[in-house]
């Protein structure tokens, strides 16, 4: 709790974490990679990461719609063209996805910062919660673009 | 306490505040914009233009904007630093995302308090 996780970050990788390989020559190896799954909370966590840097980009995106939407009536009138556009939806909507799963994810985070959902089963629990909910929202978003 | 020599705050326990700070405010504008866009489905300009002219929302704006900048940089550093390992490689990369990242604060600042 209240530590700064970037020392042990799951995603990291190398070196960090040493003190593992001592005890590792001594397990079985499987070679079979078909049989490996990444547990849920893995899957929740690279998808927060993935549409945070996706997000990082599409700012610059939404920074030209807000400065074009402010400047002038023409502007305004552009970015709403855009944006309503039938491939641009896509764009929007696409987004708007990322927007709502970054989120809830975040939420996620926040409660394990307090110390919820920190078991394998309760984190498996919380990330199925995480898929569900923003499923639901990206699916509302996309109704409201269309 | 571990100090890092890369981190922007040169404390963990900094960036992991800024990070969870940010978030909540950036959440909650996020919410906001959406639900007012969502309301105003017929928006036209002058509507547009009159919340971003409102000075409680010029402010919300602004301090949504500060963090967003603070939470992109905590996070992209993070995903940085575990992905790119090759140190030179890694400056350059967090060179560009600081230069975006500052891009972004000045467009945004202009487009809201700009003229």
């Amino acid at each position: 709790m209240f530590s700064p996780p970037y020392l042990n970050s799951p995603h990291r990788w190398g070196s960090i974490r040493k003190e593992t390989t001592a005890v590792k020559n001594n397990r079985p190896v499987n070679l079979d990679l078909t049989t490996i799954r990444m547990p849920l909370s893995a899957i929740a966590s690279i998808t927060h990461r993935i549409t945070g840097v996706g997000l990082f980009v599409a700012v610059g995106f939404l920074m030209w719609a807000l400065t074009a939407s402010l400047e002038s009536q023409a502007g305004f009138e552009q970015v709403k063209n855009v944006l309503t556009h039938p491939f641009a939806k896509f764009i929007a909507w696409g987004i708007a996805s990322f927007v709502v799963y970054h989120l809830v994810a975040g939420i996620k985070h926040l409660f394990m910062d307090i110390g919820y959902f920190e078991t394998k089963e309760g984190g498996a629990l919380a990330s199925k919660a995480v898929f569900a909910l923003s499923a639901v929202g990206i699916i509302l978003v996309g109704v409201w673009v269309w | 306490m571990v100090k890092s020599i890369t981190s922007f705050s040169r404390s963990g326990l900094m960036d992991w505040l800024a990070q969870r700070v940010s978030a909540v405010l950036l959440g909650s504008y996020a919410i906001f914009l959406l639900a007012y866009l969502m309301l105003n489905a017929d928006l036209d300009y002058q509507q547009w233009q009159g919340l971003f002219g409102q000075f409680w929302f010029k402010i919300y704006t602004l301090s949504s904007l500060i963090a967003l900048v603070a939470h992109i940089w905590v996070g992209m550093w993070t995903v940085a630093t575990d992905y790119v390992k090759n140190a030179w490689s890694r400056f350059i990369v967090l060179t560009i995302i600081a230069l975006t990242n500052f891009t972004y604060f000045v467009i945004g600042f202009s487009a809201v308090w700009g003229a």
